[in-house]
Order: structure tokens, then C-alpha cells, then sequence
């Protein structure tokens, strides 16, 4: 089985979000990157299915050189072989068409994305890979069971779960679940010095077109203060007769 | 060029999202000087979207759709789009809606902006502003498509009455099987779900174990409430995962939301930060959700919750 783990490059949930003077790019300095939180959970499970039933784990990441290094970090953790697609991922449409490219190239079964990157929250890259390609597709998997080509999994819906049945070639949008917060991994040095050694390939796509462009940012206007109140019988009468909300 | 609205519902109820839905597209039309078209999958025939803004509402018949499948969805709404000529095409921010709208998105070779917290700022083209970076910052993006999918954050534009008469059509679209099936659906049913509740009742580490939450829960009852946990509580597996509410979780866009022994950590605010008033309770005054809060109480969880669900049940008596 071939497996892609697609792997957004984002801010550390700890960064201060700025942007630049005149508000038109996310301000980069001083920020840490990481896996993005959903990919990592995508990424321990693709090393489960590699480790129960044999296969090979690329991963890949649409955007420049700067990426390079969270790669790496899954090549250590233990993918094969490493991505780069050389493209400024500038919005869900024209990362899905690069990622189509690689993906009906490398002939993959199994695509493994996240149900969204945590810095601009699309949402939308794995559906729209997986349409691109002509894939099953399933969004906020949180279990995956594969044998042969036949696919059960689990899908988190609004107050439930629900039980999906499908076949490779599939796409998921993957979170937590599919592995739990103490499944993930972390790069141990071997790992760190095989990653060093692993193929990062850096490969170049034509005729991608976006169909949306971000002109500028702003930040939420800074917040009043907070309302301290005693008791719970005070708050109610606030509740109720300032903010209207009971 | 009439704009589209994917109106999503529940057991044959219209949810409250997709009544804002509605409302939020016929403003647009009124800009736009054309008509808001309804597209329901089930029938249910029980609410007019007329009152809230829908000049027609088409009736997808096709027992493919009697229940949610996204690709089948999909594919339906792109045919009713092209049989319109919708040029704007509206869903909600539900889970459902998510799964769908990329997919659509492609066979319409349109562009897809989710999260997005109110009218457009111009038209031609559509501008619109969306929240990103979990809510700490807003994009104003323009969309560079013939067609145009906006996903609408809940709660950004509230729900307005019109008097419109809907005339409700029957409409015809084909459809194949698609490649996933559902098996089964595990649904709690009686329970109040996180991204259609009004209130969230959420609590943290704060509340010290599993055997705490019956207050939670109580308070929640009473309240009519959804109940949220911070993300160690189930990553402790003191509450089920799909509680889990932040950064990393589910987002929260409620009216309120009451944070009960939770600290504030910045991916918890993350995520709740779109709720319109946020209330927390916690033994520490520096705790930074005491920055992020509109009330807040500085005291002991297992005093004031159980006197605030007797004070609740009172205030309802007198208020009924
Ligand atoms: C990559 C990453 C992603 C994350 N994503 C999320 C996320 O999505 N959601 C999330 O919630 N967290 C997330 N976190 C975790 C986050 O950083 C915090 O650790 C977490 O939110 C803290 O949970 P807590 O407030 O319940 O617990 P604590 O920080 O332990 O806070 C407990 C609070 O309870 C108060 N307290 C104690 N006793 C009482 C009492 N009797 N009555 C009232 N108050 C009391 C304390 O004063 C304290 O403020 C993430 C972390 C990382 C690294
Ligand atoms: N630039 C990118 N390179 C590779 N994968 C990406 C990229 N952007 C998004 N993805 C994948 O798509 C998922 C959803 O991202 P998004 O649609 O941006 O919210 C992420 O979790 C990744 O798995």
C-alpha cells in the first residue's frame, strides 16, 4: 500500500498572531512551526498501517524551501521518502491541484490529510484533492480500518459518530482519534539521523490557478475589561438584563 | 443571478443555522438584486422559509438523499446550481456542510471561502471577511471565480423575519450511487450538540475528576445547554473527545459560554473566542481567562456551581 501524508507547515498554537505593517501577510518572525496538530494524528496512523500490514509512507508539503525543516521532523518521525512541491500555498484551491499532481503521479491508495490546518482553517484541501482525483472521501475520520482495498471508518459528525464503508483509492480528513494524544511520537535520534539521509524531492507544478486572494488582515479590536461580580445571583441578573443572553 | 442556499435540516426541522442562512443570503440578494433559492433534501414542511428571507424553495426528490452523503449532496447542488444559474452558492458551518462544500466547490470550479463573519464588503467581485488563525485574526479575502461558495460562521448574522411567500417546487436532479456508504449512525439524540447550542457549559482540569461533572451536567440541563470540556480533561478521558472544545477541538460560536475551572490557555480561547459572552468561574483572579471573559466569578467551582443551578431554577420559575 502507498500511502501520502499531507503535511501543512503552520504556527505553533502558542504564536502570537501579528502581520506586517501594512497588513497583508502573517508577520513570520519569531514564530515556531510544527506539523500541523491534525496531520500528526494522520501521520501516527499511517505509521500503524505501515507497521501492522506493510507500506510506504511519503509526505508532502505545497510551499517553499521554509518547510523543509517539518518535513524532516516527519521523515524522523518515520516517513520514507519527503515532498516538496514548490508552490507559495496561496489558497485551498491551488494547494489541492498541486497535491493532485503528486498524488496521480505516486499513485497513492491511501491520502492521508488533516480536517483542517490550524492557521487558515480552509477546511477544504483534502475534499477538493480527493474530487480533483477522483477519490472516496472522508472528512473528520476518526478511525480507520483497511483491508485489501476495503475501507471501514468512522466519521464525527454534530453529537455523534457515524459508520462509513468505502474502498481505496480514498482521501481522509483525518484528527484526533485516529490515534489518540499519547500515540503520537516524538523523533528520537536515530530517527533524526536517518531523517537526514531520507529522499526530500523538490518538484515543480504547472498550470495551477487560485480562485481566491486574501487583500488584508486585521486583529479583533482589543477587549473591555472583565465584569467581576459575587455571586451567582448577580450574574443572572447580568445574564439576563445586560447582555440579554438568558 | 440568484444565490443558492443549501438549507440543511434535522429530522425534518430546520435548524436555526440554516434560517440564518437564509436571511444572510437575502440580504445579499437584496444587494444583488436577484432571488434567494432554497434547496431542502428532505422536505421537511413544517417551517416557511419564506419568513426568513427565501423567495423559492426547490425540493430535491431523490431518495438518494433522504439521508446526508456528501458526495451526493454535492453533486446535486451543483446540478441545481447550473439548472439556476446560481452565481453565489450559501451553507452553514456544520459538519455536514463542511464535508460537502470542497467537493462542491471543484465540480463548480468555484471558490470556497469558509468561516465567513458577515455581509460582503463589495460584490462584484464578492469581498468577504472570514475569521482564520482559530479566530485570533480576520482575512478580507476576494473570491476570483465565476461562482462563489461562502461558508457562514453560526451566529455572525443572526436570524431576520421577512414576509416573503416561498413557492415550493419540486426538483428533479439524477443521481448515481456513491463510493461511501454509510453503515450506521450513532447519534445521541436527546442530548444538545456543541455547534447548534445556544449555551455551552464547559469545564477544565479544575474540576479535579470524572465524578465532578454531574453538577456540569445539571447546570447544563438547566440551561438547556450543550456540555464542553478543555482538552487534558479528555485527553484524561474524564469526558468523551468529542466534548473536547479549542484549537484542536471543535470550535464554539455560542451566545454564551460559561468556562468553569478552566485556566484560559490561548488554544483554549482559540476556539471559544467567537462566542458572543463568555463567562468564567475559577479559585485563581489571574487566571487569563479572566482577560478573555466578559463576568467572571473569582471562587470555588463546588460552591458557587450548585448555587448557581438552584438560582437558575428559580429565575426560570419566575420568568416562565
Ligand atoms: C498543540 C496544543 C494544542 C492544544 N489545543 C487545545 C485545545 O484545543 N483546547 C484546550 O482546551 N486546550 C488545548 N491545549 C492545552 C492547553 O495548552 C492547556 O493545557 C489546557 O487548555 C488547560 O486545561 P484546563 O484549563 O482544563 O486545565 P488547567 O490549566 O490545569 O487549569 C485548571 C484551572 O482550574 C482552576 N481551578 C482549580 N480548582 C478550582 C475550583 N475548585 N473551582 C474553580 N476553578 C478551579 C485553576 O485555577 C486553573 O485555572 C493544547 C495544547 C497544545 C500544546
Ligand atoms: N500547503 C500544504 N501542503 C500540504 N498539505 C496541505 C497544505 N495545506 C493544507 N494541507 C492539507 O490539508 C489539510 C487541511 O488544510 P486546510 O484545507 O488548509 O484547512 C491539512 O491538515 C493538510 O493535511
Amino acid at each position: 500500500m502507498k500511502i501520502l501524508v499531507c503535511i501543512s507547515h503552520v504556527p505553533d498554537t502558542t504564536s502570537k498572531i501579528n502581520f506586517n505593517a501594512d497588513q497583508t501577510a502573517f508577520d513570520t518572525a519569531g514564530v515556531q512551526y510544527v506539523i500541523n496538530p491534525n496531520d500528526e494524528f494522520g501521520l501516527t496512523r499511517a505509521l500503524w498501517l505501515k507497521e501492522k500490514q506493510g507500506a510506504t509512507i511519503h509526505v508532502v508539503n505545497v510551499g517553499g524551501p521554509e518547510t523543509e525543516p517539518t518535513l524532516r521532523k516527519a521523515l524522523a518521525i518515520g516517513a520514507d521518502e519527503a515532498i516538496r512541491v514548490n508552490q507559495p500555498a496561496t489558497d485551498g484551491y491551488s494547494v489541492a491541484q498541486a497535491l493532485s499532481a503528486i498524488v496521480q503521479e505516486g499513485q497513492y491508495d491511501l491520502v492521508i490529510a488533516g480536517r483542517e490546518s490550524i492557521d487558515y482553517n480552509g477546511g477544504m484541501v483534502p475534499g477538493m484533492l480527493a474530487k480533483i482525483c477522483g477519490y472516496a472521501f472522508v472528512n473528520t475520520c476518526i478511525g480507520l480500518e483497511i483491508e485489501g482495498s476495503s475501507v471501514t471508518a468512522v466519521r464525527e459528525i454534530d453529537g455523534g459518530k457515524e459508520n462509513l464503508k468505502t474502498t481505496l483509492p480514498l482521501v481522509i480528513g483525518g484528527q484526533k482519534g485516529l490515534v489518540e494524544e499519547s500515540d503520537l511520537r516524538i523523533p528520537n535520534m536515530r530517527g533524526i539521523m536517518q531523517a537526514r539521509t531520507k529522499p526530500l524531492h523538490v518538484k515543480q507544478t504547472e498550470n495551477i490557478n487560485s480562485m481566491s486572494q486574501t487583500l488584508r488582515y486585521e486583529k479583533p479590536a482589543p477587549k473591555q475589561a472583565v465584569t467581576l461580580v459575587e455571586n451567582a445571583e448577580q450574574l443572572i441578573n447580568l445574564l439576563h438584563n445586560e447582555a440579554k443572553v438568558i | 443571478m440568484p444565490i443558492l442556499v443549501y438549507a440543511e435540516s434535522d429530522q425534518g426541522i430546520f435548524k436555526k443555522s440554516t434560517q440564518e442562512l437564509i436571511s444572510f443570503a437575502r440580504a445579499m440578494a437584496d444587494q444583488m438584486n436577484t432571488e434567494v433559492i432554497a434547496a431542502v433534501t428532505q422536505d421537511p414542511s413544517s417551517a416557511d422559509l419564506g419568513q426568513y428571507g427565501a423567495h423559492k424553495v426547490l425540493n430535491l426528490e431523490n431518495t438518494l438523499l433522504s439521508t446526508f452523503n456528501a458526495e451526493l449532496v454535492a453533486d446535486a447542488l451543483s446540478q441545481v446550481a447550473r439548472a439556476t444559474g446560481a452565481t453565489t452558492v450559501i451553507v452553514s458551518s456544520s459538519a455536514n456542510s463542511r464535508y460537502m462544500a470542497p467537493l462542491l466547490a471543484v465540480s463548480l470550479e468555484a471558490g470556497y471561502v469558509p468561516n465567513v463573519i458577515g455581509l460582503p464588503e463589495t460584490y462584484t467581485p464578492i469581498t468577504v471577511a472570514h475569521n482564520v488563525f482559530t479566530n485570533k485574526a480576520t482575512a478580507f479575502t476576494t473570491l476570483q471565480s465565476g461562482i462563489s461558495i461562502l461558508g457562514l460562521s453560526k451566529n455572525a448574522y443572526g436570524v431576520h423575519q421577512y414576509e416573503t411567500n416561498a413557492e415550493i417546487t419540486p426538483h428533479e436532479v439524477t443521481l448515481t450511487s456513491s463510493s461511501v456508504e454509510i453503515t450506521s449512525l450513532d447519534k445521541a439524540s436527546n442530548k444538545v450538540m456543541i455547534a447548534d447550542a445556544e449555551v455551552v457549559v464547559s469545564a477544565g482540569r479544575g474540576l479535579k475528576g470524572p465524578e465532578n461533572w454531574g453538577m456540569i451536567e445539571e447546570l447544563a440541563e438547566v440551561m438547556g445547554a450543550a456540555t464542553a470540556c478543555s482538552k487534558p480533561v479528555s485527553d484524561l478521558g474524564w469526558r468523551p473527545h468529542s466534548e473536547h472544545v479549542g484549537q484542536t477541538g471543535k470550535p464554539v460560536a455560542s451566545n454564551l459560554y460559561i468556562a468553569i475551572g478552566i485556566s484560559g490557555a490561548i488554544q483554549h480561547l482559540a476556539g471559544i473566542n467567537s462566542s458572543k459572552v463568555k463567562v468564567v468561574i475559577n479559585t485563581d483572579p489571574d487566571a487569563p481567562f479572566f482577560k478573555a471573559a466578559d463576568y467572571g466569578i473569582v471562587g470555588d467551582a463546588f460552591e458557587i456551581v450548585p448555587d448557581l443551578i438552584q438560582k437558575l431554577r428559580e429565575f426560570k420559575a419566575q420568568n416562565a
